[in-house]
C-alpha cells in the first residue's frame, strides 16, 4: 500500500516574474517535507507539469539551509510580460500550477506534518 | 538601531497603510517603491500623447499628502522612486507638497541620469534574452534606462537631503542607501552590503512580506488579510534586522512570509545581482522572536559587477482584446463553436497577427494546455480573445468581429458592454548591459521659491 499526497500538503510556493522567466519558489513546511520534495520534485517534474505553458528550460536551485527548491522557468510568460497575450502575463498564478504534483510517501512518513486533507491511499 | 518602513511596493500600491506605518511607525525612513519593469516606456508613450502628463508617479500627490504630516512631525525622511522618467519634476510637485504642510525647511533632492535614451545604440551589449544585437530593434526603442545603485541616493542624504527621489534605481537600492548613509558602509563592506540588499528586498513589495500574496485558504491563513500593515525593518549596524509590522494592523510576518518574499523574483539565490552588491542568500538565518517579530541575519553578499542593467522599451504594435460568455447547458460547446466562427471571420476580414489567442475561462485561461480537462461540463464559460498585431487598424479587427458575436453569433451570447482599451499600444521590454562608468547620476536640490 502506497502513501500519496501532493506538494501543496508539504509546501508553499509564490512565482516572480523577470521578462520571460519566472521563478516559482517551493518551500517546505517542514524537514521531512523538504527531504521529500528535495529527492522527488525535480526539474523534469516541473518542466512536464507546465508543458505547454513553460517553453524553456527549468533549472532547480536547492538551498538547502532554508527547506527552498527555486524552479527558474525560461520562456514562461508567452513572450514576456509586456508583449504577452495571456490573461496572467507576470504570471502570478504559475505558483500554485506545481502543487498539485504527486509526491510518494513514504510508509513512515508522520501524516501529522501535512497540511490539509489527510493524504490518499490506494 | 535605524527604523525604515516602506510606503509602497508598486505603483498601484494602496496608500491608507502608508499613512499607517508613518503615523504609527515611529520611522527613520519611508521608501517608496512605484516601478514596474514597464513603468518607464509606458510613461513615454503617455507623455508624448498627454501632454498635461508629469512623467512621474500619478499617485505622488496623494501618497505625500497622506504621509507628510507624519513624517514631518517625527522627522522621518523619505526616499522614493516617484520620479519615473521625470525626477526633477517630481522633486518640484513634492516641494510644492512640503510646503503646502508647512515643511519649508525640508530639503528635496532628485536624482538624475538615469535614463540613457539617446545613446543605448552604441553602449549596448546584446540584448540578454535573445542574443541579438541591439540594432535589431534601434528603430523601435522608446525609452532606455539603466537600473541606478544606492551610491547616488546616499550622497544625496549626505548632502542633506530630507526626501530623495530618483527615477529607475534597483529596488533594494532605496532601502540599501539609508543603512549606508546612517552606519557608514562603503562599497568595500560587501557581506553588510550584502545583508542591507537582502534586507531592502524584503521590504520592497510592501505587504508582500507581511502576508499579502501568500493567503490560501486552509493551508496558510492570515489574520485580517483586508487590513494588512506595510513592513519595518529594525535594522541592526551590521545590517541583520528585525521585520515586524505596526500593531493591531491585519497579516502575519513569519518564516514562510519571509521566505517566500526572499525568493520572489530570484534567480540562483546565491547570486541575486544589484548595481550595488551580489547577494547570497543561502545563508540566510530566520528566527521568529516573537508576535509578527522575524530576525533575518546571515545574508552575505560579493562585490558588484562592473556592469549596470538596463531596460530597453521598444514599440512591438498594438493587442486587441476583447470577450464575451456563456452560461447553463452546452456554455462549452457554445464557446468551442464561437472559437471556430471568429476564427473563419478573421479569414474572412484578412486578421495580420503576429500572434493570436484564445481561452476559455473556467476551463483554461489561466494555465492553458497545463490545465486538466474539466471533471464536469463547467456551468458557464466566458471566451477571451486576444491578437498582437502591427497596427491598431488590424487589432481593431478582434474588437469588431466580437461585435458581430452579439446579433450573427450563437444563442444567449452575453457580451461586455460597454467596454473599453479593446485596443492598446504594446512597448516590449529587453534587458542588456552596459559599462557602468558610462553613466553619470547627478543630484539636483529644488528649493522652495
Amino acid at each position: 500500500m502506497a502513501h500519496h499526497t501532493t506538494v501543496r500538503a508539504l509546501a508553499h510556493s509564490r512565482s516572480g516574474d523577470k521578462g520571460d522567466t519566472s521563478n516559482i519558489a517551493v518551500i517546505a513546511y517542514n524537514r521531512p517535507a523538504y527531504v521529500l520534495l528535495h529527492e522527488q520534485l525535480t526539474a523534469a517534474r516541473v518542466a512536464d507539469r507546465l508543458a505547454g505553458v513553460v517553453e524553456g528550460e527549468v533549472r532547480r536551485y536547492a538551498v538547502d539551509g532554508l527547506g527552498v527548491l527555486n524552479f527558474v522557468c525560461e520562456g514562461a510568460l508567452g513572450g514576456g510580460v509586456s508583449r504577452s497575450l495571456r490573461l496572467d502575463n507576470y504570471g502570478k498564478t504559475l505558483a500554485s500550477a506545481v502543487l498539485p504534483i504527486e509526491i510518494a510517501l513514504p510508509a513512515d512518513f508522520d501524516t501529522e506534518l501535512l497540511r490539509g486533507p489527510a493524504p490518499t491511499f490506494d | 538601531m535605524l527604523r525604515i518602513g516602506t510606503g509602497s511596493g508598486w505603483w498601484g500600491d494602496r496608500i491608507s497603510p502608508a499613512a499607517q506605518v508613518a503615523e504609527k511607525g515611529d520611522l527613520d525612513y519611508l521608501c517608496f517603491e512605484t516601478m514596474a519593469e514597464a513603468t518607464v516606456s509606458t510613461a513615454q508613450v503617455r507623455r508624448r500623447r498627454d501632454p498635461d502628463f508629469g512623467g512621474y508617479d500619478t499617485y505622488l500627490e496623494d501618497r505625500f499628502d497622506a504621509v507628510l504630516p507624519h513624517c514631518i512631525r517625527r522627522g522621518t525622511k523619505i526616499v522614493t522612486n516617484q520620479g519615473w522618467v521625470n525626477p526633477l519634476g517630481a522633486a518640484r510637485a513634492i516641494r510644492a507638497r512640503l510646503d503646502a504642510h508647512g515643511a519649508h525647511d525640508w530639503k528635496v533632492a532628485a536624482v538624475t541620469g538615469a535614463e540613457v535614451t539617446d545613446r543605448i545604440g552604441r553602449l549596448a551589449g546584446p540584448i540578454l534574452e535573445t542574443g541579438a544585437s541591439i540594432d535589431t530593434i534601434e528603430g523601435d526603442i522608446v525609452s532606455a534606462e539603466a537600473y541606478l545603485g544606492a551610491e547616488p541616493i546616499v550622497a544625496a542624504l549626505a548632502a542633506g537631503a530630507d526626501v530623495v527621489v530618483t527615477g529607475r534605481v534597483a529596488d533594494p537600492a532605496l532601502f540599501l542607501a539609508p543603512m549606508m548613509h546612517t552606519f557608514g558602509w562603503t562599497r568595500a563592506d560587501t557581506a553588510r552590503l550584502g545583508q542591507g540588499a537582502g534586507i531592502g528586498h524584503l521590504l520592497e513589495c510592501g505587504a508582500q512580506v507581511t502576508g499579502g500574496y501568500f493567503v490560501d485558504p486552509g493551508y496558510k491563513d492570515v489574520p485580517e488579510p483586508w487590513n494588512l500593515g506595510f513592513p519595518i525593518a529594525e535594522v541592526e549596524a551590521d545590517g541583520a534586522a528585525v521585520l515586524t509590522k505596526v500593531a493591531g494592523t491585519g497579516g502575519v510576518i513569519d518564516r514562510r512570509t519571509v521566505l517566500e518574499q526572499m525568493c520572489y523574483e530570484v534567480h540562483d539565490p546565491a547570486r541575486y545581482i544589484t548595481p550595488d552588491v551580489v547577494v547570497d542568500f543561502t545563508g540566510a538565518s530566520i528566527e521568529p522572536i516573537g508576535l509578527d517579530r522575524v530576525r533575518v541575519s546571515g545574508i552575505t553578499g560579493s562585490p558588484r559587477t562592473d556592469t549596470l542593467k538596463v531596460s530597453i522599451g521598444a514599440q512591438e504594435g498594438f493587442i486587441g482584446e476583447d470577450m464575451f460568455f456563456y452560461a447553463g447547458p452546452g456554455a462549452l460547446d457554445k464557446a468551442r463553436l464561437a472559437e471556430r466562427i471568429l476564427r473563419e471571420r478573421f479569414a474572412v476580414v484578412d486578421l495580420k497577427a503576429a500572434d493570436l489567442r484564445f481561452d476559455f475561462l473556467g476551463v483554461n485561461a489561466i494555465h492553458g494546455a497545463a490545465s486538466p480537462e474539466p471533471a464536469a461540463e463547467p456551468y458557464e464559460v466566458g471566451v477571451r480573445v486576444a491578437a498582437r498585431c502591427a497596427t491598431r487598424a488590424e487589432a481593431a479587427k478582434i474588437g469588431r468581429e466580437v461585435d458581430g458575436m452579439a446579433v450573427s453569433g450563437l444563442g444567449s451570447t452575453g457580451k461586455r458592454v460597454p467596454y473599453a482599451d479593446r485596443v492598446r499600444e504594446v512597448i516590449g521590454i529587453w534587458s542588456t548591459l552596459i559599462d557602468r562608468e558610462a553613466v553619470a547620476p547627478d543630484i539636483v536640490f529644488v528649493d522652495s521659491e
